[in-house]
């Protein structure tokens, strides 16, 4: 699965994206939040509040309880300051 | 409708031109532009603003769509810059029409709260003390959740 990061979650973990492969046990977005935050420190103090974290599955915006089967690429980003 | 996102400055005023041109039909246009803040108080050197362009497609798409039925708007054009920007320079634009004055003017508020919070731009700032990503507002959210039926 190919995971994007934005912003200051893309500054924190030094990579703007990276394929994964996906245990089993890694069913929804929360979990690959906890998958992801269980890697380093890094990881784990970008993702300490998963509150702030947005997602979106193959440009669709989700919440942190959505399956991530079907999908193909994972977005994940800080709230979005637009306009 | 039109979404253009892009990186390079453009012109307020003509895109507000070209927008209302022949549309005699319409009655009514508003426009709204969004400028880099830099105040004596508050002083920012460069704004670069980072974007996710597949998302924000289908994002500003979806709200337009929703402004348009809510409000019956006739044409509605969204421009919005990403990359970097200096103070003074436009930002973003939202462009509506509409029969009356008070759908346009509706419309392209309704449009402008959305944008804040649901299209995936993020800003970061660079002042005297350094770079800093601006955190999104309970005040924007709220402005946001007045639009939900």
């Amino acid at each position: 699965m190919k995971i994007l990061y934005f912003a200051w979650l893309r500054e924190r973990l030094n990579r703007s994206e990276e394929d994964i492969d996906l245990p089993a046990d890694v069913v929804t977005v929360s979990d690959l939040i906890a998958h992801l935050s269980a890697r380093d420190e890094a990881f784990a103090m970008a993702f300490e509040k998963p509150n702030r974290i947005r997602a979106a599955i193959d440009t669709r915006i989700v919440s942190h309880d959505t399956p991530l089967a079907g999908g193909t690429t994972v977005a994940l980003f800080p709230p979005m300051t637009g306009g | 409708m039109a979404i253009r996102l892009l990186e390079a400055l453009f012109d307020p005023g003509a895109e507000s031109n070209a927008f209302i041109a022949g549309r005699g039909d319409a009655g009514a246009a508003v426009t709204f532009t969004g400028i880099v803040r830099s105040r004596p108080d508050d002083p920012v050197s460069r704004l670069t603003l980072e974007c996710y362009p597949e998302l924000a497609e289908r994002q500003i798409g979806d709200m337009i769509a929703a402004a348009t039925e809510r409000f019956d708007l006739l044409d509605v054009t969204v421009i919005h810059r990403y990359g970097p920007m200096a103070p003074g320079e436009p930002i973003m634009q939202v462009m509506v029409l509409s029969a009356h004055r008070d759908a346009a003017f509706e419309g392209a508020r309704m449009l402008m709260d959305y944008l804040k919070t649901d299209a995936p731009f993020w800003k970061k700032e660079e002042t005297p003390e350094g770079a800093r990503w601006v955190e999104a507002t309970a005040e924007d959210d709220e402005a946001r959740s007045r639009w939900e039926a």
